[in-house]
């Protein structure tokens, strides 16, 4: 007990005495916490933008207009037995229609040719959304080879639309997989090199104070006694350097926020950062801890083998 | 009762720094090891604190070889030594009242002892008045001195003084010189290289010469001929 209240002194007063170098090290690591607040922003960026692409590809089966409602709806029903499919919509041929004239209220021209008609050109829809972008062809080839659309032998299907998009879709699906690694990849490089400094830093610090360890180390202290006070000054280092950051993010993100929200589907930094505070603070709060204690003790060993 | 039995020391370039040194020094003696730089005075310290090991022979402690002690009991040893360096080799960031209790709290003592022995040894080196000074804020010899209220306040069995006048003018020589002959009358084992020529002549004592790494001389109340 005593021992660790001697060594809790004599880290706060290092910290305290040195405060250039305190300073120097809470800065570097700012940065250091600061990539990591920013790589966890930019995930959440990235899934929901990417989520938010992802919703708007979908598939639709056109049915002609002499399909019987009851085979469409025993094609839903098996639609939606399918892995694949996280969502299928019936939009019956009335409702196409008033879609079709609120989408074209702007243009009379076709609406009036519409009127010229004494009935119904639509034929009913379901939308069908996957799971995944990649699991549309399946879904497509489904859809093909099944009977069920062709009771009779005679085809109910007018057309699906995958087949005319399906190059967009195939292409957005390889943006999605690679914008979903390439993140990965940056913010796992990004993470090391800042933590690389942070290290440096310290280890320098303890370079500094490497004749003081080999005084300690011929006075007869023990390793845990000569280590204990600079492991308290790391932590303090990723303490201070933590809660600074975090105070930073607030104005950081408050302006980002407002000049990238619309650049970002409907993502708010700010917001975000408010809402999941409690979980950023604890990421950056433990990163930090982590970094100032591992690098202190990784540092000191070379000085401690007199 | 220390013995250097029959020890060699060559640096990994190929520099040797001692050579068959044999040297026994009997508890509560006052050693004084003479010898031009490069004799090989500092190595023969390094030595017997395990700071370097020897190529050939061995340093004993009380029959024990120092060299095959493990870490823990390598700690416990160096508590019974003192040391004085002539670079003071003082902790920059503590005062003078915590570079002393640190040495204490190292070796286990309670918070207590601490505050009272410390007050007291700084009195014995004549410098109570600094006891909340930092070392940047001390003279040569007040930093010395420090060093020798460090080095003593465990009680140790040997104190081990490096050169400990070398930076210091005179007449804080002749204090540093007096305290550890003090030291030595109390029944500590004193042990001092130095190549001042005065502090051999004040102290007739024990004296072992050394040149190029080998023992030259060794005479019981001897004068300075190096």
């Amino acid at each position: 007990m005593t021992k660790i209240k001697r060594i809790l002194r004599s880290g706060f007063f290092n910290f305290w005495r040195d405060s250039t170098v305190s300073l120097a090290s809470v800065l570097v690591m700012m940065v250091t916490l600061l990539v990591i607040g920013l790589i966890s922003f930019s995930g959440a960026i990235l899934d929901t933008t990417l989520a938010e692409l992802r919703n708007k590809i979908d598939v639709n089966v056109t049915f002609v207009t002499t399909a019987k409602e009851e085979d469409i709806l025993n094609i839903r029903h098996t639609l939606e037995s399918l892995q694949e499919v996280s969502l299928v919509t019936y939009i019956t041929r009335e409702e196409a229609l008033t879609e079709f004239k609120e989408r074209h209220a702007s243009d009379p021209s076709i609406l009036a040719a519409l009127d010229e008609l004494d009935f119904n050109p639509l034929g009913a829809v379901l939308n069908i959304k996957a799971r995944d972008p990649s699991q549309y062809a399946s879904v497509a080839e489904f859809l093909e080879s099944d009977n069920t659309l062709s009771p009779g032998g005679i085809t109910i299907v007018d057309r699906i639309n995958y087949f005319q998009n399906k190059e967009a879709i195939d292409k957005l699906t390889r943006i999605i997989s690679s914008a979903d690694k390439l993140g990965f990849a940056l913010t796992l490089f990004l993470a090391i090199i800042s933590m690389l400094i942070a290290f440096n830093t310290i280890r320098l610090t303890i370079y500094i104070a490497r004749d003081e360890i080999s005084v300690m180390r011929l006075v007869g202290a023990s390793t845990t006694y000569i280590q204990g006070p600079f492991v308290v000054v790391g932590v303090i280092y990723g303490v201070t350097a933590g809660f600074l950051t975090l105070l930073l993010l607030l104005p950081m993100t408050y302006w980002l926020g407002s000049t990238t929200e619309g650049f970002f589907i409907g993502f708010n930094i700010f917001s975000y950062y408010l809402r999941h505070f409690l979980e950023i603070a604890s990421i950056i709060m433990v990163s930090g801890v982590l970094i100032g204690a591992l690098s202190s003790i990784l540092a000191i060993r070379k000085y401690l083998k007199v | 009762m220390i013995v250097f039995d029959r020890v060699s020391k060559v640096y990994p370039d190929s520099s040797i720094a001692l050579e068959e040194v044999t040297i026994s020094i009997e508890p509560k003696e006052f050693v004084s090891i003479v010898g031009p730089s490069g004799a090989g005075k500092t190595t023969l310290l390094k030595l017997f604190l395990a700071e370097e090991k020897p190529t050939l022979g061995a340093v004993y402690y009380d029959s024990i070889n120092i060299h095959t002690l493990s870490k823990k009991e390598m700690d416990t040893f160096r508590r019974k030594i003192g040391m004085v360096f002539q670079d003071f080799r003082l902790l920059p960031n503590k005062t003078v009242y915590e570079n002393i209790a640190f040495t204490m709290e190292a070796a286990g003592r309670t918070d207590e002892e601490i505050e009272s022995d410390v007050p007291h040894v700084l009195e014995l080196v004549d410098l109570s008045p600094k006891i909340w000074n930092f070392p940047r804020e001390l003279s040569g010899g007040e930093k010395q001195r420090v060093a020798i209220a460090r080095a003593l306040v465990n009680e140790p069995d040997v104190i081990i003084a490096d050169e400990p006048t070398g930076n210091l003018d005179p007449a804080n020589t002749y204090d540093i010189v007096q305290i550890l002959k003090k030291i030595n009358d109390l029944g500590t084992t004193v042990i001092l290289a130095t190549h001042n020529k005065g502090i051999i002549d004040l102290l007739k004592k024990r004296v072992v010469a050394m040149e190029r790494g080998k023992v030259v001389r060794d005479e019981k109340t001897s004068k300075y001929f190096v």
